[in-house]
C-alpha cells in the first residue's frame, strides 16, 4: 500500500510537471475560446457591414413597404430607365439594383421583378428579398380580391403540440435536440478521456522499460502495484486537468459573455430587433435552459462517473499492457488497432442508432459490452434508461475491468522484462496462460 | 558460519524451456560469493527468484532460515546488469523515490543520499537529469541507490560495466567495505579476473544446471595438476633436461622469465613430490623460479563449460 501510493503520487507529479502537460492543459481552453471569439468577431464584423440594394419601383407602392434593416438597406431611385439604373447602382457600387415594373396584376409584377448584380447574390440575402416581395405582393393580392388580411391573420390557427412523459414530465421540441447533442457531448468526451490518458499511461510503461529503470523498481515493488500505480497517478493527473479546464472555461465564459454584453448594450441603439424576434430568442433560450433542467441530471452525473471510471480502467490496464509488451512505438500499432477499431464502431453505432430509437435493440446491445458501453450507454442515457439496464451494463463493465486488470497484470509482469523480440498475439496468449 | 540465502532444488521453466533445472547452493552470511556462467546460462533467472521477481516453479529458497518473502525486499539491494534510470527525473529525486520504494522514509533517506553523494563527491548532481551525465556517473547514481538501505544481501551483477578503472577501483573498495560491515555479496561477473580479487565462494551455472560450487580456494585445489614451473641456470641445460624428461611429464613453459637457460613445465607422477624434484634441479644449478601451476578461475571456467 505504501507503495502503491508511492508511485500514484511519483506519476502523478511526473505528468503534471511534464511541459507538454502543462502546455496541454493551458492552451487547449484558450485555443478553443480564441476559436469561439475568432468566429463570433468576424461573424458580427460581417454583419455590421450593411448591403445597400438600390430599388427601380415603377408600381408606386412595393418599395414604401420595404422594410430596411441593418444588413440590408434599400435605396430608390426614381424615374429612370432601366439602363440608367444600371449605370447608377454600379457607380454606388451597391450590392444590387432591385427591378420592379408595373403590371395589374401582382402576379405579372411578381414574374417580371429583376435583381441585377456584380456578383452572384448570397442565398441569404436572395432569400430575404424574396419572402419580403412574396408577402408584399399577396397582401396586395388580398386587398384586390376585397379579402380581410386582420381577418386571416385573427382566424389563422397556430399549433404548437403540448408534450408530455408518461410520467407526466413535460417535454419540448427543443428537448430531444437538447438530449441528443449533450449524449454526444457526454460520449466523445469519454472517449478523449480513455484514449488521451490510455494512451499516456502506455508511455509511461514503455518509458520505465527502454529505459531500464524497471528491473530496478520490480525488485522491491509488486509489478500488479506498478501498474495500478501508474494508472491510478495518471488517471489523477487527467482529474486535474478537467478540473482546471472546468475552472479556465467558467472564467473565459465570464469574460466571454461580459465582452459580449457590453458590446451588444453600446450598439443596442442600432440594432433594432422586432419584438417578435426578441421574444422568440429569448424564449427559445429559455426552452433550452428548461430542456437542460428536465434531462435526468443526477443519474447523468452518477453514470457518467461509473462510466469514466471503469471505461478508463478497463482501456487503461489494456494500454498499460501494450507498453510493456513492446519496445517501440512503431510496435503499438498493432495493438492498438483493434481497441481503435471496436471504439470506434461504439461510437458510430452510438451516433446512428440513437437518434433513430434510444431504446432499440443494436442501441441496447453495444450498451452491454464492455468496450462501447460507456461510449453507447452515455449518449442513451439523457433521453431516460431504465434503472437495471444501467446497473447490468456496469455489473458487465466491472467484471470485465477485474478481468481484463488481472490480464493485462500477467501481459504485463513477463512483458516488461523481455527485450529484443517482436511480440505477437500467441506469445501474449502463452504469457496469460503460464 | 550460518547461510543467509540457501537455495534447494530450484527449478523454472518458460514453456519448453528450462531455465533452471533443479539448482541448489548456499551462500554463506558475511561472503562474497560470484555466481559465474556463460551467457544464457540461467545466473539472472536465478537473481530474479532470489529478488522475488519471478517464482520458482519447485525448490525452495531460505532466506535467513525462513522461506523467501515479501519482507525480504528490503534486506536485498539489486544492480541489475540492464540498468538505467528515469531520462525527465532529476538524479535527486528519483534516487529518493527508489530509496523510498525500498522502506526508508523521506528523511532518513535524504540523509543517507547526501552522505552518499558527499563521499563521492557528486552534491552537484542533485538537480541534474541522467541525460546530462555520463555511463559512468549514472553507474555510481545506480550503485548508491542499490545500496542506500543498508540490505543485509547485495547483488551485483556486472557492477564494473561502465567504469573506468579509477571508479572501478572505488566501487570495489566499497563492496569490500561493505562485506566488512557484515553485509553479504552476491557476485555476477564475466571478469574473471575480479572473482579471484573478490570472491571467497563461486558456483558456476552452465546450461541451467550447476555444474560446480564450494570455496574457490577448495575449488583451486581440486582443479591442480601437480605441475611447477621450473626455471633454471643450469651447467648443463640438456643434461638436466633429460634427466627431467625421464622421471616427469614435462611440456613447454607457461612462464616468463630472465636470466636462465632452461624453462619448463614439470607435472608430477602420483607418487612423487615437490621436494624431491626441487632436489634434483638444484643439484647442479641456479634455480631462479620455482612455482606451482595454480588454475586461474578463469581456466577453471572455461574447462568446466567446455567439458560440460
Amino acid at each position: 500500500m505504501e507503495h502503491f501510493s508511492l508511485i500514484a503520487t511519483r506519476e502523478y507529479l511526473n505528468k503534471i510537471g511534464n511541459k507538454s502537460f502543462i502546455l496541454m492543459t493551458l492552451l487547449l481552453p484558450i485555443f478553443l475560446s480564441g476559436i469561439t471569439f475568432l468566429l463570433s468577431f468576424l461573424s458580427s464584423v460581417n454583419n455590421d457591414t450593411s448591403k445597400t440594394i438600390s430599388v427601380v419601383d415603377n408600381t408606386g407602392y412595393i418599395y414604401q413597404k420595404l422594410d430596411s434593416s441593418t444588413d440590408i438597406i434599400y435605396d430608390l431611385i426614381e424615374d429612370t430607365s432601366l439602363d440608367e439604373a444600371k449605370e447608377i447602382s454600379r457607380n454606388k457600387s451597391d450590392y444590387g439594383l432591385l427591378y420592379i415594373n408595373n403590371f395589374d396584376s401582382p402576379e405579372e409584377i411578381a414574374e417580371s421583378i429583376m435583381f441585377i448584380s456584380e456578383t452572384s447574390p448570397s442565398f441569404t440575402v436572395l432569400n430575404k428579398l424574396e419572402s419580403q416581395l412574396e408577402s408584399i405582393l399577396t397582401n396586395e393580392n388580398f386587398r384586390i380580391l376585397g379579402i380581410d388580411i386582420n381577418q386571416i391573420n385573427s382566424s389563422k390557427i397556430i399549433i404548437n403540440l403540448f408534450q408530455e412523459s408518461f410520467d407526466g414530465e413535460e417535454t419540448t421540441r427543443v428537448d430531444g435536440v437538447v438530449k441528443l447533442g449533450f449524449g454526444f457531448a457526454l460520449g466523445m468526451l469519454l472517449y478523449f478521456f480513455i484514449f488521451a490518458y490510455g494512451s499516456m499511461i502506455m508511455m509511461s510503461v514503455m518509458e520505465e522499460k527502454t529505459s531500464r529503470i524497471v528491473e530496478i523498481i520490480i525488485s522491491s515493488v509488486k509489478p500488479f502495484n506498478l501498474m495500478t500505480g501508474k494508472i491510478i497517478g495518471v488517471s489523477l493527473a487527467g482529474l486535474t486537468q478537467v478540473l482546471i479546464w472546468c475552472v479556465m472555461f467558467s472564467v473565459f465564459s465570464y469574460f466571454f459573455s461580459t465582452y459580449f454584453g457590453i458590446s451588444a448594450s453600446s450598439s443596442s441603439g442600432e440594432i433594432i430587433l422586432s419584438t417578435d424576434e426578441a421574444d422568440a430568442i429569448s424564449s427559445f433560450a429559455l426552452e433550452m435552459i428548461s430542456a437542460f433542467m428536465n434531462l435526468p441530471l443526477t443519474n447523468i452525473f452518477f453514470a457518467f462517473i461509473m462510466y469514466f471510471i471503469g471505461g478508463y480502467f478497463l482501456f487503461a490496464s489494456i494500454f498499460a499492457a501494450i507498453g510493456a509488451a513492446i519496445d517501440n512505438q512503431a510496435d503499438a500499432q498493432q495493438f492498438m488497432l483493434p481497441i481503435t477499431l471496436i471504439v470506434i464502431i461504439g461510437l458510430y453505432v452510438g451516433m446512428l442508432t440513437v437518434p433513430e430509437d434510444p431504446n432499440g435493440i443494436i442501441a441496447q446491445i453495444f450498451s452491454y459490452i464492455p468496450f462501447t458501453s460507456p461510449i453507447v450507454m452515455m449518449m442513451r442515457i439523457p433521453h431516460g434508461v431504465p434503472l437495471y439496464e444501467q446497473i447490468l451494463s456496469l455489473t458487465i463493465l466491472f467484471s470485465s475491468v477485474l478481468f481484463f486488470v488481472w490480464i493485462s497484470a500477467k501481459i504485463y509482469r513477463i512483458g516488461i522484462l523481455m527485450y529484443g523480440k517482436k511480440i505477437t498475439y500467441s506469445e501474449m496468449i502463452k504469457w496469460i496462460k503460464s | 558460519m550460518s547461510n543467509i540465502l540457501s537455495i534447494d532444488s530450484v527449478s523454472k521453466h518458460y514453456g519448453n524451456f528450462t531455465a533452471l533445472n533443479n539448482v541448489s547452493m548456499n551462500i554463506r552470511e558475511g561472503s562474497i560469493f560470484g555466481l559465474l556462467g556463460p551467457n544464457g546460462a540461467g545466473k539472472t533467472t536465478l537473481i530474479r527468484i532470489i529478488n522475488q521477481i519471478t517464482m520458482p516453479d519447485s525448490g525452495k529458497v531460505l532466506f535467513d532460515n525462513t522461506p523467501l518473502n515479501v519482507k525480504h525486499i528490503k534486506d536485498i539491494g539489486y544492480l541489475p546488469e540492464e540498468r538505467g534510470l528515469y531520462q525527465k527525473m532529476s538524479i535527486g529525486d528519483q534516487a529518493l523515490y527508489l530509496a523510498q520504494l525500498k522502506g526508508l522514509d523521506n528523511s532518513t533517506a535524504k540523509s543517507e543520499l547526501n552522505s552518499w553523494f558527499e563521499k563521492f563527491e557528486i552534491t552537484d548532481w542533485w538537480d541534474k537529469k541522467i541525460t546530462e551525465l555520463s555511463k559512468g556517473m549514472a553507474q555510481k547514481i545506480q550503485f548508491i541507490v542499490t545500496v542506500l538501505h543498508k540490505p543485509k544481501l547485495l547483488i551485483f551483477d556486472e557492477p564494473f560495466s561502465g567504469f573506468d578503472p579509477i571508479n572501478a577501483n572505488l566501487i570495489k573498495d566499497e563492496i569490500l567495505k561493505l562485506r566488512d560491515n557484515g553485509a553479504t555479496i552476491i557476485f555476477s561477473t564475466h571478469r574473471m579476473e575480479s572473482v579471484e580479487e573478490l570472491c571467497e565462494d563461486i558456483a558456476l551455472i552452465n546450461k541451467s544446471n550447476k555444474i560446480l560450487d564450494g570455496k574457490l580456494d577448495d575449488i583451486k585445489r581440486k582443479f591442480k595438476s601437480n605441475t611447477y614451473e621450473v626455471g633454471v641456470n643450469s651447467s648443463n641445460p640438456d643434461l638436466l633436461n633429460k634427466k627431467l624428461e625421464s622421471n616427469y611429464d614435462i611440456s613447454s613453459p607457461s612462464f616468463k622469465t630472465i636470466g636462465d637457460n632452461l624453462k619448463l613445465n614439470v607435472r608430477l607422477k602420483n607418487n612423487q613430490n615437490s621436494e624431491d624434484l626441487l632436489k634434483l634441479i638444484s643439484q647442479d644449478s641456479e634455480v631462479i623460479h620455482f612455482k606451482e601451476v595454480i588454475p586461474s578461475a578463469n581456466e577453471i571456467f572455461i574447462n568446466s563449460v567446455e567439458n560440460d
